[in-house]
């Protein structure tokens, strides 16, 4: 496909003797490709699937589409359960990733930018959550949202989603503010900004990149979260689209098609969002990684 | 996933005690105001931490607290639990068959995890680290199965490779009918297969990781390495790759704790019955089947317990491990 030509390793040519190299490249080039169209045949076999008939992919599972289809992918775009989902999940989403947000940086900026007794007590805290996965506390977690009123409601979804994503979000911010330099502050300072100022006023803009990072992590993490919502989610029109493609999956299981369509359709929002920020997300782990 | 990346950087953290990057607060000491000043600080931190604080505890803290105590119940998960039994629950579970054998499929999942992502995700991770053409596309394509929610994965994975699927349709294509197999439900191979489609699935995370680690790496170095005649592949062997070490452990804690919890793809797959039938079963889909599912709540804690105490120690060891190794390292580092 396109990547053939790509991957022919440009050599920097100060470096290497020209030439030297192109053997092994060639060979690199060929891995990478192998690999990389492994990755892919799952997500290429779904979205395909869904241009195809029922009957052909029981006559041939492996085939590509004959007749190009969309009736699949109309349907469910047509349809007001997929529609639903999508708003589920985005309310979600967006509403764990304001607040993980909001709620890390505070935490993370408190943590990093005074100093006070327990402050090492409480970021030991939060990094211990890291050792919490939600598995471990699903039953009582969901008890407890039970006992809160908050069964089939995304709140009951999203508090949990916040506390649970708070550890990570703080962890790699923690650093990121601890980095901006004092002078900064003791300028802002003696400009007569205090410290929620200087917070508010500097802080804030300088975080974007890191920002950046846990949003889309939580945001991603969200979309895609599938034991949180099948434990306090029971009611259909409160599915996010995990569960809902789940349901729809095992509804239709017969119209394999359309189900084909109906996943490959569910995994574009996450698949945008990561792609328009991969890089951002790479570098912003780049400082946590390395502490 | 939540899980697998939560526990990122978690050496990060416990690496940097206070003080290093953490400023002094400007005149937080200055006597006159000093009172007044001390209060304010504490309101501040107040509004700050507070609310995070709270959520934290109340729905992280919290709820494995009450796990401890649920699990010494008998209880449906109605009313206030009050049929104690003490330690019979735990009793029945490091009895049940049922319960080794997804221990043991999670331990196979562990190590099987750490041997075939992480030399093919430190391959990849060096391969896309060079200077291509395209690059961030291949970037972005790695990371597709990473970002894809488990149900996606599952449903897709388990239309594939079902008896009238893909992948036997494909075999049949070009040749190799003869390798057809029930790849989901077969008992001899359904954890294979697991191990597989996890490979996959999370094979994105550590390249993601390793790239990171990579950029952390001067390139002066490989240069340096460079001018002096080292090839490629011993730069990457002898100054690349211990560099990377840090890196690698993090990814190689976080890829424990994540197979020692897994449950959606399990669950999506094969199910809360096929699961156990077909060799696939894990702590947590034991958890939740039996727990759960059966309205049994404090049995349902006391697994979970036992699997917090069992990913706990793993953990401890594993960072007392680390931790020698990486002093090992520092004392030994230039003679190997």
């Amino acid at each position: 496909m396109t990547a053939t030509a790509t991957l022919v390793t440009p050599r920097a040519p100060r470096r290497r003797p020209a030439g030297a190299n192109r053997g092994s490249s060639v060979l690199v080039g060929f891995v990478a490709l192998l690999l990389i169209g492994m990755m892919l045949a799952p997500v290429v076999f779904i979205i395909l699937g869904g241009f195809r008939s029922n009957a052909e992919i029981t006559v041939d599972p492996a085939g590509f589409p004959t007749t190009w289809n969309w009736q699949n992918y109309a349907d469910v775009l047509t349809s007001g359960v997929f529609w639903g989902q999508v708003g589920n999940s985005a309310i979600a989403a967006i509403a764990t990733t304001v607040f993980v947000v909001a709620l890390g940086l505070m935490a993370a900026y408190a943590l990093s930018r005074y100093r006070f007794r327990g402050r090492g007590a409480v970021y030991a805290l939060f990094t211990a959550g890291l050792m919490f996965p939600m598995t471990v506390a699903i039953t009582p977690l969901y008890i407890l949202v039970r006992n809160l009123g908050l069964m089939n409601s995304l709140a009951g979804v999203i508090v949990p989603q916040i506390a649970f994503a708070l550890p990570l979000t703080i962890i790699i911010l923690s650093p990121f503010l601890a980095a901006i330099p004092n002078e900064l502050q003791e300028a802002s300072a003696i400009d007569g900004l205090g410290r929620l100022g200087f917070f508010w006023r500097m802080v804030l803009p300088l975080a974007v990149p890191a920002v950046v990072t846990v949003g889309i992590l939580a945001f991603v993490n969200s979309w895609n979260s599938y034991m949180l919502p099948l434990f306090i989610l029971n009611n259909e029109a409160a599915y996010t689209l995990p569960l809902g493609t789940q349901a729809f999956a095992s509804q239709y299981s017969v119209d394999t098609a359309r189900v084909l369509a109906f996943t490959s359709l569910s995994m574009i929002p996450a698949l945008l969002f990561f792609s328009v920020f991969e890089r951002r997300i790479v570098g912003g782990l780049t400082g946590a990684v390395k502490g | 996933m939540t899980t697998q990346l939560a526990t990122s950087a978690t050496d990060a953290g416990s690496r940097r005690p206070a003080g290093e990057g953490a400023a002094r607060v400007p005149s937080a000491g200055r006597p006159p105001r000093r009172r007044h000043e001390t209060w304010r600080i504490r309101g501040e931190l107040a509004i700050l931490l507070g609310p995070a604080l709270v959520v934290f505890v109340s729905f992280v803290i919290l709820p494995v607290a009450l796990a401890a105590y649920y699990g010494f119940y008998k209880w449906s998960g109605f009313g206030t639990p009050t049929d104690f039994v003490g330690i019979r629950n735990y009793v029945t579970i490091l009895t049940d068959p049922a319960f080794h054998e997804a221990l043991g499929h999670n331990a196979f999942i562990v190590v099987g995890s750490l041997v075939l992502q992480g030399p093919l995700a430190l391959g990849l991770a060096l391969l896309l680290n060079r200077k291509m053409r395209a690059q961030s596309v291949i970037r972005v394509l790695i990371f597709v199965p990473y970002v894809i929610s488990e149900v996606v994965v599952g449903l897709g994975w388990g239309l594939m490779l079902q008896s009238g699927g893909a992948l036997n349709g494909a075999l049949e294509k070009i040749g190799l009918g003869s390798l057809r197999a029930d790849w989901i439900s077969d008992p001899a191979l359904a954890i294979w297969t697991l191990l597989i489609i996890i490979t996959w699935k999370y094979i994105g995370f550590a390249v993601i990781l390793f790239l990171a680690g990579l950029q952390g790496i001067p390139e002066e170095l490989s240069e340096a390495a460079a001018i002096d005649g080292a090839s490629y592949w011993q730069i990457q062997r002898h100054i690349v790759l211990p560099l990377m070490g840090p890196t690698i452990r993090i990814w190689a804690f976080l890829s424990i704790i994540g197979s020692l919890q897994l449950f959606d793809l399990v669950w999506i797959i094969w199910g809360q019955y096929v699961a156990s039938t077909a060799g696939t079963s894990t702590m947590a889909t034991y958890m939740v089947a039996n727990g759960r599912n059966a309205g049994s709540f404090g049995y349902g804690s006391a697994v979970a317990v036992v699997m917090f105490l069992i990913s706990l120690a793993v953990a401890l060891v594993y960072q007392r491990f680390v931790l020698r190794r990486d002093t090992a390292g520092a004392l030994t580092g230039g003679s190997k």
